[in-house]
């Protein structure tokens, strides 16, 4: 059965703005984590939602999360020395390949995405990380990207900030000019369909972050399936080589009922 | 050269290990994997008259010795769940069982019926949820005339398809409900649900971690229950039983098949081992046999009786 992955209480570190809709939660919880794996968060009486790991080190976690609903909401009120219950981290994360990465965040599902970008520089990658937000307030972590030695490319779809248009806009263009080995992403699932279909039309490699409503976390209520495959265990990212063959990615979804919303 | 065939209620299995319902079994394309894992028939999670969303999470945690989970029927009601079961039938190329519920036994009979023009290779009739109390009262599967009426309700409306009541672990009228769904009709019994309800408290947070604070136990622990609960509904009927509990190995399901199961059910295995568990359980229970002598599985059905 290996260790059980039980619900911990972690103790509230510090909580930071890191604009104004989305904040991020530290945590007192020691865990190997990698870039794209995900801990279910539980407030007592309010419920549990997964989130994607966003800093893991110094027998700590961060969890950023965007302001949406009442949960959420409630998780952002969190003060220091309070606490939220951990279980995980479970799922599969990014798997850092060599060579240049073009890493395309949109909105707040540029989460995971500091992180992995992080990860990337350490292994010692060029990357380009393509920031995606609806408006100039909406971005996350571009500063956090360059700090890390990131080449980044800011896109509104409002031209707030860096170049108006799409993140897609900008990974066609910089598919053309430069030789990128993976591309790695994390947003709305209209958005990754699109970088998928233009890894697939570039030859280029990819895996995305898919996010779908979840119960257990760890692959057995079978709440979170993308067609056959389980996006808590199997994912939440998947290659490339997958995505191309699950007709669900980009058009289908199932709410708490099991209902799909096609 | 060992043979894992099984025979269920006039159903032919490749091998005896079924998927247990509310395992995987949201959508066509996660039980169509258990079955491309080796399970030798799925079950898909149980279908109600209505759409539900079931409790709020925490809905389903690991603990010490296994799972508990209070996930409340979730479905998404009987027309689209009649459109999965169809799916899955055309999909998946083991026999598909489709799994019932209703709050009494007329709406069993509804949904029932619904469900059965999807032509599922087998019918459950799920008697024996233990987390929807608040709502729907004591489970049917804990008192004989309750049982027999939701099986009786159903027999009346859907014929072809064989009927497998599955039953609690919950109930000191065990042999009473196993012999009044035999006698109301049911072609089959899975022994069973989860056992319980139990309840996990968090000590930091002082409250218990279930949204609905009490769910069903399953997993390893569970398992000498289950075995019993087996070998109590094989002494009490003739008709077969699908032994499900805590299996995990291929020696935990000999050990029902020898407590009187013709098929085991395996569910929360596949929190730790993946869908995969399905080939390896089957691969040592045939290298057991191998070992041992015995030729087909069916030799070993109530082996233990003696």
């Amino acid at each position: 059965m290996g260790k059980p992955r039980e619900t911990v209480m972690a103790r509230v570190l510090e909580v930071r703005a890191e604009n104004p809709r989305v904040k991020t939660v530290y945590l007192d919880f020691a865990a190997k984590a990698a870039p794209g794996q995900f801990v279910m968060a539980w407030i007592p009486g309010e419920g549990e939602k997964p989130f994607s790991v966003s800093f893991c080190g110094g027998a700590r976690i961060g969890l950023t999360v965007a302001a949406i609903g009442p949960f959420s909401r409630k998780l952002q009120e969190l003060k220091p020395g309070g606490v939220l219950g951990i279980r995980g981290p479970f799922g599969k994360g990014f798997k850092l390949k060599e060579g240049k990465a073009a890493v395309v965040g949109g909105g707040c599902g540029s989460a995971p995405l500091g992180f992995l970008v992080e990860e990337l520089r350490r292994a010692g990658s060029e990357v380009v990380f393509v920031n995606g937000a609806k408006t100039k307030s909406e971005l996350l972590f571009a500063a956090r990207a360059n700090a890390a030695g990131a080449r980044v490319i800011v896109c509104t779809d409002d031209g707030s900030e860096g170049r108006k248009g799409f993140a897609t806009d900008a990974l066609a263009e910089l598919l053309e000019s430069e030789k990128i080995d993976c591309v790695y992403t994390c947003g709305p699932e209209v958005m990754m369909k699109k970088v998928a279909g233009l890894c697939a039309q570039n030859c280029v490699d990819c895996q995305a972050s898919l996010e779908r409503f979840m119960k257990c976390g760890f692959g057995v209520c079978g709440q979170c399936a993308v067609d056959g495959m389980l996006v808590c265990r199997d994912g939440p990212v998947f290659p490339l080589s997958r995505l191309a063959r699950l007709r669900e990615f980009g058009s289908a979804r199932r709410d708490a009922c099991g209902s799909v919303d096609a | 050269m060992v043979e894992l065939g099984a025979q269920l209620a006039g159903v032919e299995l490749r091998n005896p290990l079924v998927l247990a319902s509310g395992v995987l079994g949201v959508s066509a394309g996660t039980i169509e994997r258990a079955a491309e894992s080796g399970a030798g028939a799925v079950t898909l999670k149980s279908i109600g008259p209505k759409p539900r969303a079931g409790h709020p999470n925490p809905t389903v945690l690991e603990w010490g010795c296994g799972l508990i989970n209070a996930v409340g029927l979730s479905n998404p009601g009987m027309e689209a769940g009649a459109r999965e079961v169809e799916e899955a039938v055309r999909r998946v190329k083991v026999p598909v069982i489709a799994s019932v519920f209703a709050g009494d036994a007329e709406g069993f009979a509804a949904v029932a019926e619904t469900v059965a023009a999807a032509k599922p290779a087998l019918l459950e009739l799920n008697l024996s949820c233990p987390n929807v109390m608040g709502e729907h009262g004591v489970p049917f599967a804990y008192e004989p005339g309750s049982a027999a009426a939701v099986v009786g309700a159903v027999k009346a409306r859907v014929r072809g398809i064989p009927l497998v009541a599955k039953l609690s672990p919950n109930t000191h009228l065990l042999s009473g409900v196993a012999r009044a769904v035999e006698g109301a009709g049911a072609d089959a019994i899975n022994m069973g649900n989860t056992l319980g309800p139990g309840m996990i408290i968090s000590l930091e947070a002082r409250r218990p971690v279930l949204a609905n604070k009490a769910g069903g136990v399953s997993g390893p622990a569970v398992r000498p229950v289950a075995v019993r609960c087996v070998w109590d509904v094989f002494e009490a009927v003739k008709i077969p039983i699908i032994g499900t509990g805590g299996v995990s190995s291929g020696r935990d399901a000999l050990e029902f098949v020898m407590a009187g199961a013709a098929c085991v059910g395996v569910g929360s295995a596949v929190a730790w081992g993946g869908p995969a568990v399905f080939r390896r359980i089957a691969g040592e229970m045939r290298a057991w046999m191998e070992a041992n002598g015995v030729s087909s599985v069916k030799e070993l059905v109530g082996a233990a009786h003696g």
